[in-house]
């Protein structure tokens, strides 16, 4: 099955804008992903039918608002291939299903003298909580190195277990570069040695199929509006073994069981750590946003977003000086790049003056720009209502663009 | 030339180019003219850091005026600066503290400056600004 590319596009009205005169081309995906018109409705629906506080309600409205976000998180359940909803904990976003883990799973399972693994190559969101728990606790902070090509050296990542690796913690795709992890590989290698494994799959969940039995990590977070749902809330898998053994993040109401001021006890999972009132229009328009992507397919998005990747590369590839970071085969649709003697801000700028969208900077990767030698990159990341013809008009731009410059 | 006509000077220049691109290309073509500031000189001291591109900016006090000098790593960056430069160099450190800056809205550049675009530009504003009022002082200090 291909792509309806006209319908998909009318499903997203913001795709329609135009930046002064110019038609948007949107290709800062890789930062938030627009949303189409079914998500939209779902939330709004949700305020104008079903808005009420959930769980413990005694009444009609609190009981069809409790039942809408507990079949949402059924639904997120079954998109994850998770054994059980338990596993399924609603969060503000990758960074705070992190931070949690950071915090619960350090408090039993990490003692001084410890140490955990992260790469080079991560979101400063996988890198500070981990710094911040380490420097607390005393443990070790190690990290993997990137090869010249974007890829993980995978003999020096093994090479950093010993017999008190606790944990590593890895983007499945690279923010900045689009490439895409051996995390099968790794997980293996790390349960082998007897150390648990963090996913960053931000940038994974709004381009690939992804099964949490199947690749049997033990914590996977990510974003819902990178996946064409709203922004305000993410998702923290984890393994229920490990969550039941770990203590509440946040405390407040929704997470506790009994109160007094001699004694309080916590609720079960997943409702342990989700501290206050949840986001519940957010976790309805996650949901369906899920539906819109299975509606399509997810394998039908990945195919038809690696191809608008392919073109991309080729095009670029004929500039001159122009070199691309993170060069590797296996890659979602991101493409990062510099131009010798242009500054990324400069080519961003003007682009933004033809109407794209493009993101400038280090993208919040400051440690992978550091080792790759270079201040930033211009990254344009595809989804999968663009289109060809919209990457001739980026390359066009970008073309004016470096005749201007240089 | 009063800072007041230097702001009209500039304005009837921009008003002059059709569309961005001819603005953009007089910008790039400031910032390609901009005098390259020494190596020693591009230093943490001097440095307005943005997240987006790197700004330095140096300024004394000579006669009662205050001459700046600036560079950027961005040539849009560094554009603008001159720009502003353009306005703001041998002034007393008074009508730097008296200016709002608005000129630049009025030439169409006003997205280079939000707070949110980290180039550098708005805290250089602040540093212009914050570099009068200590030339200020310390001249009041002198009396």
């Amino acid at each position: 099955m291909s792509i309806d590319i006209d319908k998909i596009r009318a499903d997203f009205p913001i795709l329609s804008t135009k930046v002064r005169t110019k038609k948007l081309v949107y290709f800062d995906n890789g930062a938030t992903s627009q949303k189409p018109q079914m998500v939209i409705d779902s939330m709004t629906n949700y305020y104008q039918q079903q808005n009420s506080n959930v769980h413990r309600g005694v009444h009609y409205l609190s009981q069809i608002a409790t039942d809408a976000m507990e079949s949402a998180r059924e639904n997120i359940r079954k998109y994850l291939n998770a054994a059980s909803v338990e596993e399924v904990i609603f969060t503000k976003g990758t960074t705070e299903s992190i931070n949690l883990v950071a915090n619960s799973f350090s408090k039993v399972f990490i003692t001084e003298g410890d140490n955990i693994i992260v790469s080079e190559m991560e979101h400063h969101a996988n890198i500070v909580p981990w710094q911040m728990m380490c420097k607390e606790k005393k443990v070790e902070l190690k990290v993997a190195r990137v090869n010249d090509d974007g890829s993980l050296d995978i003999d020096y990542l093994k090479s950093l277990f010993t017999d008190r690796t606790k944990l590593i913690s890895l983007a499945h795709i690279s923010n900045v570069m689009g490439v895409i992890n051996p995390v099968k590989e790794i997980i293996s290698y790390a349960h082998s040695n007897g150390a648990k494994v963090m996913l960053d799959g931000a940038q994974a969940t709004p381009h690939s199929v992804i099964d949490m039995q199947d690749l049997d990590v033990d914590f996977f977070a990510f974003s819902a509006h990178k996946m064409y749902g709203p922004t305000g809330v993410g998702i923290l898998y984890g393994k229920k073994k490990l969550l039941e053994q770990m203590p509440p993040y946040q405390f407040g109401g929704e997470m506790i069981d009994k109160v007094s001021f001699e004694e309080t006890t916590f609720n079960v999972l997943p409702f342990k750590f989700e501290a206050g009132t949840p986001m519940i229009a957010e976790i309805i328009g996650l949901s369906s946003a899920i539906d819109y992507m299975q509606e399509i397919g997810i394998q039908n998005i990945a195919d038809y977003e690696h191809e608008l990747l392919e073109y991309a590369t080729s095009k670029l590839e004929k500039i001159d000086g122009l070199r691309i970071i993170g060069d590797t085969k296996n890659k979602a649709s991101v493409v990062s790049f510099v131009v010798k003697g242009v500054h990324h801000y400069d080519i961003g700028s003007l682009l933004d003056q033809f109407g794209i969208a493009v993101r400038t900077g280090n993208h919040c990767a400051q440690p992978l720009m550091k080792s790759m030698g270079i201040s930033g990159t211009v990254r344009a990341s595809f989804a999968f209502y663009n289109t060809k013809e919209e990457i001739d008009v980026f390359m066009e731009a970008l073309n004016k663009a470096l005749n201007m410059l240089t | 030339m009063t800072i007041q006509e230097s702001k009209v000077e500039l304005i009837e220049e921009f008003e002059m180019f059709d569309d961005w691109m001819d603005r953009y290309n007089y910008i790039i073509e400031m910032g390609k003219d901009i005098e390259p500031l020494a190596d020693d000189l591009k230093i943490k001291k001097y440095l307005i850091s943005g997240c987006q591109s790197q700004l330095w900016l140096i300024a004394e006090l000579v006669d009662g005026k205050i001459l700046f000098k600036a560079d950027s790593d961005a040539i849009i960056t560094k554009g603008i600066a001159q720009l502003l430069l353009r306005v703001v160099n041998n002034r007393t450190p008074q009508e730097i503290i008296d200016e709002d800056f608005s000129f630049i809205d009025m030439i169409g550049l006003k997205e280079h400056l939000s707070p949110t675009r980290s180039n550098g530009l708005t805290s250089m504003i602040k540093q212009i600004k914050l570099y009068a009022l200590v030339f200020k002082a310390k001249a009041q200090q002198q009396l």
